[in-house]
């Protein structure tokens, strides 16, 4: 029975080795590509000319890299409410109804509150209201779990499609341009109300706003005291609590945050890209700022790239749509692919192998196996 | 307009209901069996929409409902052993892991799906009037007119409770989820348990998702399930991890959909965008019922819900 082989076996490290963490993700997301054209070559496509196409439609052109850079935008300001979310283990999945409520804030602002007034007041309070609605619309979930420890996970998730269906109400119903040929949305916003945009491209202001907003949370969340009582709060709470920190307080505070970011997402795509309100005017964008934020691992630096490169692969993925017929739903799946990986990897970076040989103690007991 | 007062509105109402909380309550039942075990699994959506198109690509195929419906239970299997693999053996994150396979089953379904989008069922499963039981007034229209898979939910709620709480591998179940350390003392393969009934919750939320590409609307479009896989994780919760109380808040939910519908057919002068949040906005109302410290204190969560088990670990 005992044999002289030495057999591999996973031992676990005290931290996650260093080298690894750093290849993890880029495995993670070339091992979710072979996946993928795998995936494609079963259901009959090309992978090769399939990845090309996404690629050259993501970054082969000007034109592609400023539609990436567009669709960054949103990536980055949701993935930066989402992280700065999980960063306090505070599962906040209603990033795509926080975005709609910011939408529906700012529209209302620019069409109906303020609309004769200048740029220079009106992008401001457009600013203002969406982050209010995104915030608003995440205090929900977060007091019904910091008073009545209500999971906030559901909560926010159900809160999304109320948020979607209000918008399509407002745009069917009170909202609904009266000239607008059949189309649901709302009439076009007063021209004070468009982002400036960089030359000929629809590459806007809000990217600025992502940059900005990922500069100040880096700041904040690594060099404030609250930065360090939200990081305490999410690897140990029982510790912060010992600590006397806030918790409610703080559970409130970082779910309004992380709603604003995304409520400001919201209104950067009205004000710089529909300049209306229009319905699913997000392809859920709320849900793939998850994605950015886990595999940006939580750091405003990590978000900022990882926003890019899975706004290259939303482009990429309409590419598809547009070249070869394809559904932009692989660019999804690749999403999806990608995470998985990536967790994968970085629990295994935790564990490293060793072989060993057996050495069966005559008579003793047999050799443990850990069950994982 | 119908009179949305009359016993003959309500009989239509809860009889649309049973099959439109069937599908919830298969997914339910599964992710029951997951969390009793200690496994959070946030990916019963993308499970649902897997086994919703799975079951009904075989159905076209073979032309047979019941195949459709056996490929779901695989299928949804095999994307329950997927976040098994990563989330007990490997520890990984399973709020992350599980909302990974909501994405990447979204995703996946409806890029394999694009060619069955539109196609016409070969085969569904219909209605069967249950001889006496279906012609009793009121309860027959409502109980016993039903399809197959609804008769097969009778069956299983009542097996899985008796499963649950009167059986020794249904104590050893709940041992998992409450104290693994516990159970791994008392000589359980804990991780091989864990995995065997993730897996099976898997199988259940595929067969729901198959519920609905099969029976309730036989056909495929994408993110056909709306949700549902996500309501299903909090009818859990909201039944205190008990099948039976699942069986009951599935149907609840399920008259609240069936009634938004009939309501709308009837001519309720409410836009049908606020009537179409009435399910959602139940969710919560559900959640904040079922988390009252009273409440809480009679159904309690597994103790162990949602963390990773590694013997060296142990408290």
């Amino acid at each position: 029975m005992a044999s002289a082989i030495p057999s591999p076996r996973l031992e676990r490290r005290a931290a996650p080795s260093a080298v690894a963490s750093a290849v993890v993700p880029f495995v993670a997301v070339a091992l979710a590509l072979v996946a993928g054209g795998i995936v494609l070559w079963a259901a009959g496509e090309p992978p090769v000319a399939v990845y090309r196409a996404m690629l050259d439609g993501a970054v082969g052109s000007r034109d592609g890299v400023a539609e990436t850079l567009v669709k960054t935008i949103p990536l980055l300001l949701a993935g930066l409410g989402v992280a700065v979310a999980f960063r306090m283990r505070l599962w906040n999945i209603g990033a795509e109804g926080q975005l709609y409520l910011g939408a529906v804030a700012a529209s209302g602002t620019a069409l109906y509150v303020l609309p004769d007034a200048p740029a220079a007041v009106l992008i401001p309070a457009m600013i203002l209201a969406g982050m209010a609605g995104g915030a608003v619309w995440a205090a929900v979930p977060a007091l019904l779990r910091a008073r009545l420890q209500v999971n906030e996970i559901i909560t926010s998730l159900m809160l999304n499609y109320v948020a979607i269906l209000f918008a399509e109400y407002l745009v069917h119903g009170p909202w609904r341009d009266p000239v607008g040929f059949g189309f649901p949305g709302t009439p076009r916003f007063p021209d004070a109300a468009e982002l400036p945009q960089w030359g000929t491209t629809r590459v806007h202001l809000g990217l600025a706003f992502g940059l900005a907003a990922a500069g100040i949370l880096w700041l904040v969340l690594g060099r404030t005291r609250w930065g360090y009582e939200i990081a305490v709060a999410g690897t140990n709470a029982r510790a912060a609590r010992y600590a006397g920190l806030p918790t409610a307080r703080n559970i409130l505070l970082v779910m309004a945050l992380s709603g604003a970011l995304a409520g400001l997402a919201g209104m950067s795509e009205v004000a710089g890209i529909g300049h209306q309100l229009q319905r699913s005017f997000s392809p859920g964008y709320g849900y793939t700022a998850i994605i950015v934020a886990w595999v940006g691992r939580l750091h405003p630096g990590g978000v900022a790239l990882v926003a890019f490169l899975l706004a290259g692969l939303l482009v990429g993925g309409d590419a598809l749509q547009m070249e070869l017929g394809l559904p932009a739903a692989v660019a999804p799946m690749l999403q999806g692919a990608i995470l998985f990986f990536l967790l994968g990897g970085e629990a295994l970076a935790r564990y490293r192998v060793t072989w060993r040989r057996p050495t069966p103690i005559p008579g003793g007991p047999a050799p443990v196996v850990e069950p994982g | 307009m119908d009179d949305v007062t009359s016993l003959a509105f309500l009989t239509s109402v809860l009889a649309a209901a049973i099959p439109a909380a069937t599908a919830i309550l298969y997914a339910c039942l599964g992710e029951l069996l997951c969390e009793r075990a200690g496994i959070l699994n946030l990916g019963v959506e993308g499970m649902m929409l897997m086994g919703a198109l799975g079951g009904f690509a075989v159905t076209v195929w073979t032309d047979r409902a019941w195949l459709g419906a056996l490929a779901a239970l695989g299928i949804g299997a095999a994307f329950g052993a997927l976040h098994a693999v990563l989330t007990v053996p490997i520890g990984a994150n399973q709020v992350v892991s599980g909302l990974a396979l909501t994405l990447f089953g979204a995703g996946l379904s409806a890029f394999l799906g694009r060619d069955l989008v539109g196609r016409a069922a070969p085969d569904s499963f219909g209605r069967l009037h249950v001889p006496l039981l279906g012609d009793l007034p009121e309860l027959g229209p409502i109980l016993f007119r039903q399809n197959a898979l609804v008769y097969l939910s009778y069956a299983l709620v009542p097996a899985l409770w008796f499963f649950v709480y009167r059986t020794r591998p249904g104590l050893h179940l709940r041992a998992l989820g409450e104290n693994p350390g516990t159970a791994d003392a008392l000589g359980l393969p804990v991780a091989a348990l864990r995995v065997a009934y993730v897996v099976a919750g898997g199988a259940l939320a595929g067969l729901g998702g198959a519920v609905i590409s099969l029976a309730t609307n036989p056909g495929w479009t994408e993110n056909v399930t709306a949700g549902r896989g996500y309501i299903a994780v909090a009818l859990v919760i909201f039944a205190g991890w008990n099948p039976l109380r699942a069986a009951f808040g599935a149907y609840l939910f399920g008259a609240v959909e069936a009634g938004q519908f009939r309501l709308q057919g009837a001519g309720v002068p409410i836009s049908s965008f606020f009537l179409n949040m009435l399910p959602y906005l139940f969710t919560v109302a559900a959640l904040v019922l079922a988390s009252r410290p009273a409440a809480r204190r009679r159904i309690g969560a597994p103790a162990a819900l949602g963390q990773a088990y590694v013997r060296e670990e142990r408290a």
